[in-house]
């Protein structure tokens, strides 16, 4: 009779109990697992708007433009590098841009914007720009028109095929001024970008700035996030002083900031979760151990080990913690998947607050391998712990006084 | 030839309340193939007297000694596997695992010692035919009486071919019928079989059968009468 027959049967002695404490599992790991897909799902959102819409994973900088924005901190980039940054393992793509500030003005009015020159056609392979178009047209390369943020364009009241003025400060101080036509609106999911941003051709924006094949970021894509770190390890090998990269994370502090506080948060929450599920399990397993001391005292009599009888009753915790832990898992993937290709939208005020902090208005979720596993590998955590209970009691069973009852 | 010797033991229970001798001073000795009670009133020292000679409690002092081995000069790990290989233990309450059926009950103790599973299954079947037990192979302890619950407990001792058999109250819970089969079974396997049995008891039938009595009273021999 092998040691997790018998820890099988006896867990089923007691139906009830067993499918009450296995419950608490599910629930507590289907919880958890819910829990962190929202939160992963919507970090990855978050980080998702800033990357996919605008800083790209990494930027190529003159090293002192991150701290003065200025026109003059612009350099040129060779096709060498270029193409030596192109044919980096895992970049998919690049884009360079020369962004500056202008006053955009229409026939009555004036607004502060930001302006970025582009390439079209590599522009749209990093931010997938021309989706965003709600009226008018996309750039094409040479483009002498212009795509501006739909608030924007409402503000100043101009809309495709009119005309607005672009006046600022260029290259060592000459001024800036241009009139384009607008050739697109776009409507990006984060709010701040349509009140601010008109892009441009790139070489009309270096006329515009009198800077002349100069750029102020080349915007580096990876597939995804984790093969950021050796993008950024081979490019940190190609790029020396007066040019330095940046990551998305350096770029936004903040993002991070608030991403490693909430998670904190939620890890919080989910250590009061599990020590919950933890004293749950750790009352059963005192009432199985109270139970069947004198049972535990006769196998130790008729020369079972206490070793062995400790690994029963750790197999006993294990299937009760595994019965949840598989059902929870599996209602967890179900919900979370279910979430994942249906994510939550936020409507009405709520939406306002998220498009205010500049967050898509939507619970994203995410079907990260983490999400699952650390719930697994929590629980079994703390079964380990609740598992010294029945072996140091086991351990210290004085059998005669047990099988006295 | 001598199976058990017993020297000089002692055992103290000594609360902060109160002290008190279970087994006083107790020297005997035990030959192979005995059919031996223990008999006295209740707390003269019985049951601690078995638990002592079967390794389960650590005498204050003296020693036992089991075909010249000095049981508590063993270690608890030790003393463990001894108990499994030499002493087969009957208890008052049956004391068998309930998730287990018969049949495993009595090849548990065999799977411990490492038989292989065709050796053990085959000889577990054989020791509850021979306590009768033949129809009820498969039967949890639940679905049996108290009478055959202690003859599977009979066969589990039994199963692991051990030197003597302790046997603590064994028909205490049993009625006569039960009681009268028990005893014959156990008679029969003495007889036949040269099986050690030291039982301690209350139960006149189970006297009448032994041929040795041994009477305890505060925890000494007050008496030590073989038939």
């Amino acid at each position: 009779m092998k040691s997790p027959v018998i820890a099988w049967r006896n867990i089923w002695r007691n139906k009830r109990r067993t499918l009450i404490t296995a419950a608490s599992v599910f629930f507590g790991v289907i919880f958890a697992a819910v829990m962190s897909s929202m939160q992963e799902g919507s970090y990855s959102k978050m980080i998702d708007n800033v990357v996919k819409f605008y800083s790209g994973y990494l930027q190529v900088q003159q090293e002192d433009y991150w701290e003065n924005k200025t026109i003059n901190n612009t350099f040129v980039l060779s096709d060498s590098l270029s193409g030596a940054i192109a044919r980096i393992p895992g970049v998919t793509a690049t884009a360079p841009r020369l962004e500056s500030f202008a006053l955009a003005s229409s026939d009555e009015l004036t607004k502060g914007a930001v302006v970025i020159g582009i390439d079209p056609e590599a522009e749209h392979r990093v931010t997938n720009l021309e989706r965003w178009i709600i009226r008018g047209r996309y750039l094409h390369p040479g483009d002498s028109g212009i795509l501006m943020g739909d608030e924007l364009a409402s503000y100043l009241h101009v809309d495709v095929g009119d005309t607005l003025v672009l006046l600022g400060m260029g290259y060592h101080g000459v001024s800036a001024a241009g009139k384009y036509p607008v050739a697109g609106i776009f409507r990006y999911p984060m709010p701040q970008f349509n009140r601010q941003f008109i892009y441009l051709d790139l070489k009309q924006a270096q006329e515009l700035y009198w800077a002349p094949h100069r750029i102020t970021s080349l915007v580096v894509m990876v597939r995804d996030h984790y093969q950021m770190p050796a993008a950024r390890q081979a490019l940190d090998t190609l790029i020396h002083p007066p040019l330095r990269v940046m990551s998305w994370d350096e770029m936004q502090p903040e993002l991070v900031q608030l991403i490693a506080s909430d998670r904190l948060g939620g890890k919080i929450f989910k250590a009061i979760l599990y020590v919950i599920i933890a004293f749950g399990i750790l009352g059963t397993v005192i009432m199985m151990f109270a139970e069947r001391r004198r049972e535990l005292a006769v196998m130790i009599a008729i020369g079972t080990q206490k070793r062995l009888l400790a690994w029963i009753l750790f197999l006993e915790i294990v299937f009760i913690a595994l019965l949840g832990v598989i059902t929870g898992l599996a209602g967890s993937v179900a919900v979370n998947t279910w979430f994942y290709h249906h994510p939550i939208r936020v409507a009405g005020e709520a939406a306002k607050a998220f498009t205010d902090m500049g967050i898509e208005p939507v619970y994203a979720f995410s079907l990260m391998p983490s999400v699952f596993y650390n719930q697994v590998i929590t629980v079994f955590i703390l079964v380990m712990l609740v598992s010294l209970y029945p072996m140091i009691k086991t351990a210290c069973l004085k059998v005669p006084q047990a099988l006295r009852g | 030839m001598k199976i058990i010797e017993i020297r000089d033991l002692v055992k103290i229970y000594d609360s902060e309340e109160i002290r008190v001798t279970a087994v006083d001073h107790i020297d005997l000795s035990f030959e192979e193939g005995e059919f031996t009670a223990v008999v006295g009133p209740s707390g003269s020292g019985k049951t601690t007297f078995l638990n002592l000679v079967g390794g389960l409690d650590r005498p204050t002092s003296g020693r036992v000694i089991i075909h010249g081995i000095d049981l508590w000069s063993l270690r608890p790990h030790e003393i463990t596997d001894f108990r499994l290989h030499n002493i087969g233990f009957v208890f008052q309450a049956y004391n068998l695992l309930p998730v287990l059926t018969a049949l495993e009950n009595v090849e548990f103790i065999m799977h411990l010692q490492g038989w292989p599973k065709a050796e053990r299954q085959r000889r577990a079947v054989e020791l509850l035919e021979a306590v009768g037990l033949a129809d009820r192979l498969h039967s949890r302890p639940s679905r049996l009486s108290g009478g055959q619950q202690q003859r599977v407990a009979v066969a589990r001792a039994l199963a692991s071919r051990p030197r003597f058999i302790l046997a603590d109250e064994p028909t205490a819970n049993l009625d006569s019928h039960s009681t009268e089969n028990l005893l014959n079974i156990m008679e029969r396997l003495n007889r036949e079989e040269g099986i050690t049995f030291i039982f301690s008891t209350h139960d006149a039938r189970v006297v009448k059968k032994a041929r040795r009595i041994i009477t305890l009273e505060d925890g000494k021999v007050i008496a030590d009468e073989k038939r």
